[in-house]
């Protein structure tokens, strides 16, 4: 039953959130803005539509967009949904978690390196060296939590207040800061990349997927949208209370997830894009956060 | 003998009063002038014959309002120092010269194609063999953008040299936007105002109001002082609607949702205040040779001041918040800087020039109709950055309110109640020659028109700002960032038809 539930929210969720975050930017602008629906549309349309694919690609430029969505669908499989048990629950998850991120990260990186386009090759470097930056505070985090709680997988999400007694209010709280500004960077959102203009210098995401068209652009879209939910998914299990029956935390899970689509809405309204950079100085921010985290972990356990 | 002569703008002189130099001479005189601050050139054209082009030149004195012209024979097969090692201002002028007649100048650092116009000299040089400068090592890439563009923007070429992200040259290629103008000017006399109005789409009054001012001129054609107000106020509303536009699509740039969403919005209410007056929300057949041809009456006037009023609050309200920004000034502040050495060099002119501390304002410095008496201060920055001609803009938003605000209650009285169009009667002048300068919201055009014993016009010279200021683009790329281009180009939102006309 659970893991049914699972896999609706798994391939639901990710197209309401990018639409919940289209509807909240257009409302700080004043607009009406498409329906929060409208990401399923396009989905559909994307669908329907043909291909075309540069004679210049290789098999690499085909497989891509599989691999990435495969990786990243296996990777939620990974993830508690409202603390319940997850799809599949494996000793070390977060480790899988990371690596199968990084390999479908890998193939879109050589997908776009493919096609020989000088922005894409310009937008596969820029990925490339902010997703190495970014890794270390994933883990100082998860590292965290598992020196806390002792559970290798992402079920010790539960289990911090329980351990670390008033210290894991903050833990939580940063932690959940963290998240937020790795789902900014992992969803190439502003301030570290402005999904909506479509400049072809100065984009990191959009512009690796400039070539992708019909199927495989919905592929992507879906993909960019569920590597997001993933993550928010994480923030959600550090924030539900345990000790919750199941209806309760589903509508929590949700509404948290959705919270967190309206703050990725409400951040790209209110300030503007960082330059190229000093996305750097916010990614380490997000590694010294962890850092912090660690150390209020090393009070929790012997303070 | 004088070696040049010295006009005001719209003036009419007679061609043979225009001083002729033999070439050396001229090119020695144009360096000493040219040496003086705030003389630069305006026009560089010729005429062409058989075997020889005369060579008009125009230099405009700040100071003194004053247009300085001379001109010279060119020999078609002879080969000429070129003027730009010494006073690079010319390096554009003499490069669509040379495009023109053929003509070589010697020690022109890059005589390369302007325009690729209809009437080139060699019309073998084709778009696609543009010979671009190129830069050779291990480390360093080539991005080519466009002509092409994400968007919808004008086509044009960008040639980037980058290490990494960094620029160290940009060459820009234009020349897809030809449209051979001068020509289709002298061909088709009758719809000459609107041809006027498609020079630039989106500098419809400045272009027809140089243009007409040229043409009144000529026909010696006064306009009514009511007439005068009306194209002014349509000027500045055009300017104010530009300016809202470029503010928002540089905050859209920067990705800052609120900026882009709300100067987008008031730019609407702008141009649909010029919609009520004229029916067209760019303008277009507003103005016509012998005034204009809608009048501005009470309710209007009642309308035009809510606006701008309503305008002015918000303009001030949203740039208080966005220039306030901690995200948006780190973006904006030292990106794309062009120093006001630079700027003076290269001859900047118009906002991005004012934004580099250089200060010319072709509305003080060759004033004409009801500009003269208005004694305006000129709006400047000093950082020569994005943020200056960000900032710039927002800066004379608020003084072409203000413009308004002090002409329309002229409109009001009874003494300015004449007719706001008369027929154009006479003839043109015949043998004349006359230069019109007016401050579209870009910065200085410059129509300039000859005519030959009949009173036909034999040449019409088109100068866009955008024309001068294409390479300050380039050089506010160079030691950038490749992703703030994009940016880069907003701020200097120049035109790619205006350049290629």
């Amino acid at each position: 039953m659970t893991i049914i539930l699972n896999l609706i929210l798994i391939l639901a969720l990710p197209l309401l959130f990018i639409g919940v975050i289209n509807k909240t930017k257009a409302f700080w602008s004043g607009r009406k803005g498409p329906s929060i629906f409208q990401p399923f549309y396009d989905f559909v349309r994307l669908f329907k539509k043909g291909m075309v694919i540069s004679k210049t690609t290789s098999f690499v430029f085909l497989i891509f967009p599989g691999i990435t969505f495969g990786t990243t669908f296996f990777a939620s499989l990974l993830i508690p949904f409202a603390l319940h048990s997850s799809v599949l629950n494996i000793e070390g998850a977060f480790i899988i978690f990371a690596y199968t991120m990084s390999l479908g990260k890998f193939f879109s990186i050589i997908g776009a390196m493919d096609t020989g386009s000088s922005f894409e090759g310009m937008g596969a470097s820029r990925e490339a060296s902010f997703s190495t930056i970014v890794e270390p505070a994933f883990f100082i985090i998860m590292g965290s939590i598992i020196a806390l709680t002792d559970i290798y997988n992402f079920d010790g999400f539960a289990m911090i207040i329980s351990k670390a007694g008033s210290v894991g209010y903050l833990i939580v709280i940063l932690g959940a800061i963290t998240l937020f500004m790795i789902i900014l960077i992992e969803g190439c959102r502003v301030p570290i990349d402005d999904p909506n203009t479509h400049l072809e210098l100065t984009m990191i995401h959009e512009v690796m997927i400039l070539d992708n068209s019909g199927p495989d652009l919905a592929l992507l879209s879906y993909s960019s949208g569920m590597k997001m939910v993933a993550f928010a998914s994480l923030i959600a299990n550090l924030l539900i209370p345990t000790e919750i029956p199941l209806r309760i935390s589903l509508l929590l899970f949700v509404g948290i997830i959705m919270a967190i689509a309206m703050a990725v809405g409400t951040t790209e309204s209110a300030i503007a894009r960082l330059r190229m950079s000093r996305v750097f100085d916010f990614i380490f921010f997000t590694s010294s956060l962890s850092l912090i985290i660690l150390s209020f972990v090393a009070i929790g356990l012997y303070g | 003998m004088k070696n040049f002569l010295a006009v005001k703008n719209n003036q009419v002189s007679n061609i043979n009063e225009i001083p002729l130099l033999d070439f050396s001479s001229l090119h020695e005189k144009i360096i000493e002038k040219c040496k003086k601050s705030k003389i630069r050139p305006i026009c560089f054209f010729g005429l062409g014959k058989a075997s020889s082009v005369r060579l008009f030149v125009a230099l405009a004195d700040d100071k003194n309002s004053e247009i300085l012209v001379s001109s010279s024979i060119l020999n078609r097969s002879t080969t000429y120092p070129s003027l730009t090692p010494k006073v690079p201002a010319f390096h554009i002028f003499e490069r669509d010269f040379h495009e023109e007649f053929g003509i070589k100048f010697e020690g022109h650092p890059w005589l390369k194609p302007v325009s690729y116009r209809k009437n080139r000299f060699d019309s073998n040089s084709k778009i696609e063999n543009y010979p671009f400068f190129e830069m050779t090592g291990e480390e360093l890439h080539e991005v080519a953008v466009g002509p092409i563009h994400a968007g919808i923007i004008e086509p044009g070429h960008f040639r980037f040299v980058c290490s990494g992200e960094t620029v160290y040259h940009l060459e820009i290629q234009l020349g897809y936007q030809h449209r051979n103008l001068e020509k289709l000017f002298l061909d088709n006399k009758k719809i000459a105002p609107h041809l006027a109005e498609s020079i630039a789409g989106d500098t419809v009054i400045g272009h027809t109001l140089a243009y007409l001012n040229a043409v009144e001129s000529l026909t010696g054609t006064e306009i009514s002082r009511r007439a005068q107000i009306i194209r002014i106020i349509a000027l500045e509303l055009e300017r104010i609607a530009m300016h809202l536009a470029d503010l928002s699509a540089i905050a859209n740039d920067i990705a800052y949702l609120m900026g882009s969403a709300v100067f987008g919005t008031t730019r609407t209410t702008v141009i649909n205040t010029l919609l009520s007056i004229c029916g067209n929300r760019f303008g277009r057949g507003l103005l016509r040779p012998g005034g204009v041809i809608f009048d501005v009456d009470e309710t209007l006037i009642k309308k035009i001041k809510t606006n701008l009023a309503k305008v002015s609050v918000i303009t001030d309200r949203m740039a208080g918040v966005m220039f306030t920004c901690s995200t948006v000034t780190s973006r904006l502040d030292k990106t794309g800087t062009v120093s006001k050495e630079d700027a003076i060099k290269i001859g900047a002119v118009g906002i991005s020039a004012r934004a580099s501390g250089v200060n010319i304002d072709s509305r003080i410095n060759h004033p004409f109709g009801a500009y003269a008496e208005m004694k305006l201060k000129n709006k400047y920055n000093k950082t020569g950055d994005v943020s200056a001609r960000t900032h710039i803009r927002y800066v004379e938003i608020g003084q072409s309110i203000n413009i308004i605000n002090r002409l329309l209650p002229e409109l009001e009285k009874d003494s300015c109640s004449e007719s706001i169009f008369c027929e154009i009667k006479n003839n043109l002048n015949p043998e004349s020659f006359v230069i019109s300068i007016v401050e579209g919201w870009r910065g200085e055009i410059v129509h300039t028109m000859l005519t030959d014993e009949a009173g036909q016009i034999i040449k019409h010279k088109i100068k866009d700002p955008s024309f001068n200021n294409w390479y300050m683009l380039a050089l506010a790329m160079r030691n950038n960032g490749i992703s703030d281009f994009p940016l880069c180009n907003k701020s200097f939102n120049l035109s790619y038809c205006g350049n290629d006309l």
